[in-house]
């Protein structure tokens, strides 16, 4: 039992990169969710987008011909580099306003 | 391959003037540094071009870029509105007081509209989900940006920083959604994924996937439960931009999903009608449902609201759950219905948020309550906003009885009784929030003190050329009916 584990962990094969993939994924919304810190907020979306990264290449590489999945892999890490920096300065002015990045804290509007 | 990337360049004019136009604006605001509104005037010659260009269009039907993108009438059709409520926007932008401590600046905003109609053009046209997701991503990132663009403000910052972490979650969840649907087909275009589809049946990470499109999506159309957003962020935006998102990118966003369910998940059966792929699959009980929520929560939420801004906000998510039942039926029909509410919402909706924004700047506030006495004061813009009002309703002789009607006889038709109804029981509680507007503004003597308010003639022009088609289209239709019956077809349809 041990040993056919160890030896199924061993070939990777599609299944463990999308294993992994729904890893990173589910890691990423619950730091979402449970995180008040932006910046930790910023950093669940990073692993989210980077979740989908991994499917694409994985697809890519076992299951079609084409390079779709491995062009759009590039695409989303430029996506999220971009999205990155739009998200930092909108957290340096709230800081600057607020003096605090605490997402429970910088709530005015209500309703 | 050279051939056909000239050939598709000579489709893409209207896209690549927007380009242009982001360009000149950085190039003129560097070298006019006095000159403030330069970014506005050359977006504004961009998009009457892009009107003219896009004129030249009709009636092609071809793809261009590899299928990355279709040229169509159906896209025309909508980039046609975009166009509109593109140059609305900035007409109200050049008056908006909110927007004048960062005259210094202001040509940064004009180029992030830019950008935003270019990814809202893109996301019209694009059958590549790929293309899908970056021209979704384009038009949120620069919404982002404009929605904290007055960044000393307190609530714009809130807003801003509220609006892009939920913004990003959905679309990482809507990228993961679509990582699924391409290992489900082996591809990236929309027409391949809707033949594969066809031979496929119905499985649970099938339906997790479409659910997560559906997220994706439904977060920018705000439909509920991912509307969460909209409130906050519609207030704490400067208003142009809350027009901007309540209208153009609510439109963009409806289109791309009509688009997407259209080719890739439905299908003809052997008689030749209707039928949702892959088999055994209701994805229109689970657009019915998010529809009706969206419709009960948007009105009952405005009933209690004292921020014009909050209530325009909860009055455009029960709107997108109207345009959603156009949504489910999916037939020539329904879409049909869809583009005429389009049309018809683009102006009513635009001429509230901009009476709106008329008396914040005059009176410096957007409550309800503070709107006592206006119609005395300031009588046409009073009665302009009642008639908008009334139209956002759903009252004859205006443009928004049309519409609902329309879209009410399609759902009747498709057989969605129960929708129908909530959508009617829900039409008459609006009527409670819409109406208090008027009864504030006619029903209460203003203070003696307060003396009449007139607005200049570029306001009143602008004003006009609003409320002309929210009357003239309520009583005589015919055109935009015609227009939309040679929009209907899709490419690859």
């Amino acid at each position: 039992m041990e040993n056919s584990f160890l030896q199924w962990l061993a070939q990777p094969e599609l299944t463990h990169y999308l294993m992994l993939g729904a890893m990173l994924f589910c890691i990423g919304i619950t730091l979402v969710l449970t995180r008040r810190n932006v910046i930790m907020v910023l950093m669940g979306i990073e692993l989210i987008l980077n979740s989908a990264n991994i499917n694409f290449i994985a697809f890519s590489r076992y299951s079609v011909i084409t390079l779709d999945g491995h062009l759009t892999a590039l695409f989303l890490i430029i996506l999220a580099a971009a999205e990155a920096a739009v998200a930092l300065a909108i957290v340096l002015n709230i800081y600057n306003r607020f003096k605090t990045i605490d997402i429970d804290e910088i709530s005015l509007l209500k309703g | 391959m050279t051939e056909h990337i000239l050939e598709s360049i000579g489709l893409f004019i209207p896209e690549i003037i927007l380009v242009a136009a982001f360009c000149a604006i950085i190039i003129f605001d560097l070298l006019l540094k006095k000159r403030t509104q330069v970014g506005g005037w050359i977006l504004l010659a961009a998009l009457l071009l892009c009107g003219i260009a896009l004129a030249a269009q009709w009636g092609i039907s071809s793809s261009a870029f590899f299928e990355m993108i279709v040229i169509d009438p159906f896209a025309l059709f909508f980039k046609f509105l975009l166009v509109v409520s593109g140059v609305f926007i900035i007409l109200f932008s050049m008056q908006n007081e909110e927007l004048m401590p960062y005259k210094s600046r202001i040509s940064e905003y004009y180029m992030l509209i830019s950008g935003m109609m270019l990814g809202m053009f893109l996301m019209v046209s694009s059958t590549n989900l790929l293309m899908m997701y970056l021209a979704f991503e384009m038009t949120s990132i620069s919404s982002y940006v404009l929605v904290g663009f007055t960044k000393k403000s307190i609530r714009s910052a809130e807003s801003s920083v509220k609006y892009i972490i939920f913004g990003s979650v959905s679309s990482g969840i809507l990228i993961y959604g679509i990582s699924l649907i391409y290992g489900l087909t082996g591809s990236l275009n929309i027409f391949e994924i809707g033949a594969a589809m066809s031979a496929m049946e119905s499985t649970p990470v099938f339906s997790m996937a479409l659910l997560m499109v559906v997220t994706g999506i439904g977060f920018k159309i705000a439909i509920v439960p991912f509307h969460f957003w909209a409130p906050d962020v519609y207030e704490g935006a400067p208003i142009t931009i809350t027009a901007l998102l309540a209208v153009a990118s609510e439109i963009a966003a409806i289109t791309m999903l009509i688009r997407f369910f259209r080719i890739s998940f439905t299908g003809e059966d052997a008689s030749g009608s209707f039928i949702m792929i892959p088999e055994g699959i209701r994805w229109d009980m689970l657009l019915a449902i998010l529809a009706a929520a969206t419709m009960i929560l948007g009105n009952l939420s405005a009933l209690w609201q004292d921020n014009i801004k909050r209530m325009l906000a909860y009055s455009s998510i029960a709107h997108a759950g109207y345009i959603m039942m156009g949504v489910v039926v999916m037939t020539d029909q329904g879409i049909s219905a869809v583009m005429l509410y389009a049309f018809m919402y683009l102006f009513m909706n635009l001429g509230a948020f901009y009476v709106a924004m008329l008396f914040s700047n005059k009176f410096h506030t957007e409550s309800i309550e503070a709107y006592k006495g206006l119609g005395y004061r300031t009588p046409f813009a009073a009665i302009a906003f009642t008639v908008f009002l009334v139209s956002l309703t759903g009252l004859p002789p205006t443009a928004g009885f049309i519409a609902k009607l329309y879209i009410f006889g399609a759902a009747v038709n498709a057989g969605w009784i129960w929708l129908v109804l909530i959508a009617g029981v829900m039409t008459i509680v609006s009527l409670f929030y819409y109406i208090r507007v008027a009864r504030n503004m006619f029903l209460y003597k203003p203070d003696e003190s307060a003396g009449p308010v007139r607005f200049d003639n570029a306001t009143l022009a602008v004003l006009v050329l609003l409320l002309a088609p929210v009357l003239v289209l309520g009583l005589y239709f015919t055109p935009v009916l015609e227009f939309i019956q040679h929009s209907l077809a899709m490419y690859g349809m």
